[in-house]
């Protein structure tokens, strides 16, 4: 057996991909190969796939890959309620721990101007790039808001008045505090997670356990 | 120009529709032969009949209103249509009752994974015929219908709707809990799981076990475990195996962490899998109350297939088997050529 157990894995590059390749090395996968090919996509003799964390659980769903690792806050984008849509049909397997981050909501420093906002327009405009995790938050909390989505820095756009509050990921707040923003409420705190295709948990049963079970108790 | 249709729906052009069709008169065949009469209901019927079944298993997701106020819904599949008709049409019929049919249904869905709003199914409904033998029955005839159709590496999961809930139930989880705890074996969310049994007031031992039952699944070994809670609900699954011909047998995924998303189901469910296709090509289960609450009580058990994903699970075999043929070829090939000429032969033999 290989030592992702002949599975295909879908790896997401960024934030996660070194922690994730660290974890795969104390497994036993020689990862330096996906290491050293930046544009490398496909590592067929290791069953690895790289993408964008975001598409791993597109591929996972489809059965294009067996398993993979992504973000929760992937899998929370992917499946708020407020999209109108169920989740995406995969298992969620392992809190892997690490990639460890908090899904905020943010304002600039001083009187809230969210609050003002509310008060005296009845809406908050928020920019996100987690358009489904806002929406669905400020759902929840029974407040009105206009989401605003941005591809690019979002930090940018209460420092230009475009929105009076922003929801985002933030690992250690440094990026807020360098734009002179506060968080006001946490929503969901975030790590990487195991995902694993609803067909392949069945017929691949005994690999996906077994990597279950070294990535438990590594 | 372009006239769009619904997102979800689809035109079947000839090709296709010959494909179907050769897929639905192999299944046809097998049903009837084994005693399934086929019926046709409406595609609407009233909101309130469909309600009956109560609305979480019926979840009608396009509902119209009528020329005089009532509400019609489309069907969100074809269990509770046919428990309305053995009601009324069959009030008085001497059970067991078979019953097959071929037939589009509707639900709320998304078209990227390959949901279709409007997908036609084939199945069996099986009523007054109770557990073990009406299971094994109806499990006989999936593995007929598609060793018919020409599926060679399915695999048909099968597990206990009751056997988590008694479990939940066996080690004191209330009601209200234990529906929480459900939620997130049915979204398959095991990390989430965990995070609401740790919130409740629960021994190691039993929270061990709630952790590790449901993600038991394999061979018979699986059934010879977990004793306790979920013993009576192994004891039925092993009551079927024990029924099932060698060949069905060996087909099977003993799985007790199986559930399935609709509410009707009380006692055995199953699902059809295939390493060609990366979701579910159908199920089914056991669904002893529901005939009850259309008036007939009689223990009943059916299952349908998703004939779109049969058709493209049957595909996605076939060209596994194209592509290990040419690697075959081109490996023979290669020795006098190399890798050019081979690479010619995978890519002919690609669609």
């Amino acid at each position: 057996m290989s030592p992702t157990n002949d599975l295909i894995i879908a790896l997401p590059r960024g934030a996660l991909f070194e922690p994730t390749l660290d974890r795969l090395d104390r497994l036993g996968v020689d990862t330096s190969e996906v290491r050293a090919n930046d544009r490398k996509l496909v590592f067929e003799e290791l069953g690895i796939i790289t993408m964008r964390p975001s598409d791993v659980p597109t591929y996972v769903e489809a059965g294009a890959a067996d398993v993979g690792i992504t973000g929760k806050d992937v899998l929370l984008e992917q499946a708020s309620p407020a999209a109108g849509e169920a989740r995406r049909d995969v298992y969620e397997l392992v809190d892997l721990g690490y990639g460890r981050c908090t899904m905020v909501l943010a304002t600039a420093g001083g009187p809230d101007p969210a609050l003002a906002a509310l008060r005296r327009l009845g809406i908050v405009r928020v920019a996100t790039k987690y358009p489904r995790i806002a929406a669905s938050h400020f759902e929840e909390t029974g407040r009105q808001a206009e989401i605003i989505e941005v591809k690019g820095s979002v930090e940018l756009a209460p420092l230009t008045g475009l929105v009076e509050a922003i929801v985002d990921l933030s690992a250690t707040g440094r990026t807020l505090g360098e734009h002179q923003l506060v968080v006001r409420e946490e929503i969901a705190r975030c790590t990487a997670r195991l995902i694993a295709n609803p067909v392949a948990h069945k017929l691949k049963a005994r690999a996906i356990d077994d990597l279950v079970e070294r990535l438990r108790a590594d | 120009m372009i006239h769009p249709i619904p997102s979800g729906t689809r035109d079947v052009l000839p090709d296709e529709t010959r494909e179907l069709r050769t897929i639905t008169e192999a299944v046809r065949h097998v049903f009837e032969q084994a005693g399934y009469g086929e019926i046709y209901t409406p595609a609407l019927e009233y909101e309130a009949v469909l309600s009956r079944s109560d609305l979480r298993a019926a979840r009608p997701a396009f509902r119209v209103f009528d020329e005089r106020g009532q509400v019609l819904a489309l069907r969100s599949d074809m269990t509770v249509p046919i428990a309305r008709v053995v009601a009324t049409r069959y009030a008085n019929s001497e059970p067991p009752l078979r019953f097959c049919y071929f037939a589009h249904s509707y639900r709320a869905g998304r078209p990227r994974a390959r949901q279709a709003r409007e997908f036609l199914q084939a199945g069996v409904e099986l009523i007054g015929s109770p557990a073990p033998h009406g299971t094994a029955e109806v499990l006989t005839v999936i593995c007929r219908a598609l060793d018919a159709c020409g599926l060679r590496d399915y695999r048909v999961g099968l597990g206990d709707a009751s056997l988590y809930p008694d479990l939940l139930r066996g080690v004191g989880v209330s009601d209200e809990d234990a529906a929480r705890v459900l939620d997130r074996l049915v979204e398959r969310d095991f990390v989430g799981l965990e995070h609401e049994l740790s919130q409740l007031p629960l021994d190691d031992a039993a929270m061990a076990l709630l952790l590790r039952v449901p993600q038991q699944r394999g061979g018979a070994d699986v059934l010879r475990g977990p004793p306790g809670p979920v013993a009576d609900a192994v004891a039925g699954m092993r009551r079927v195996q024990e029924l099932l011909a060698p060949e069905v047998g060996e087909r099977i995924i003993f799985d007790l962490g199986l559930v399935r998303d609709l509410g009707y189901y009380t006692g055995a469910v199953f699902e059809v899998y295939d390493p060609a296709l990366g979701a579910p090509i159908g199920g089914g289960g056991r669904y002893d109350d529901l005939l009850g609450r259309f008036g007939r009580p009689l223990p009943a058990v059916g299952f349908a297939l998703g004939v779109d994903r049969l058709h493209v699970a049957l595909a996605g075999e076939e060209r596994q088997i194209d592509r290990a043929e040419s690697v075959d070829r081109a490996e023979s090939v290669g020795r006098a050529e190399p890798v050019d000429r081979a690479d010619q032969v995978e890519q002919a033999r690609r669609p």
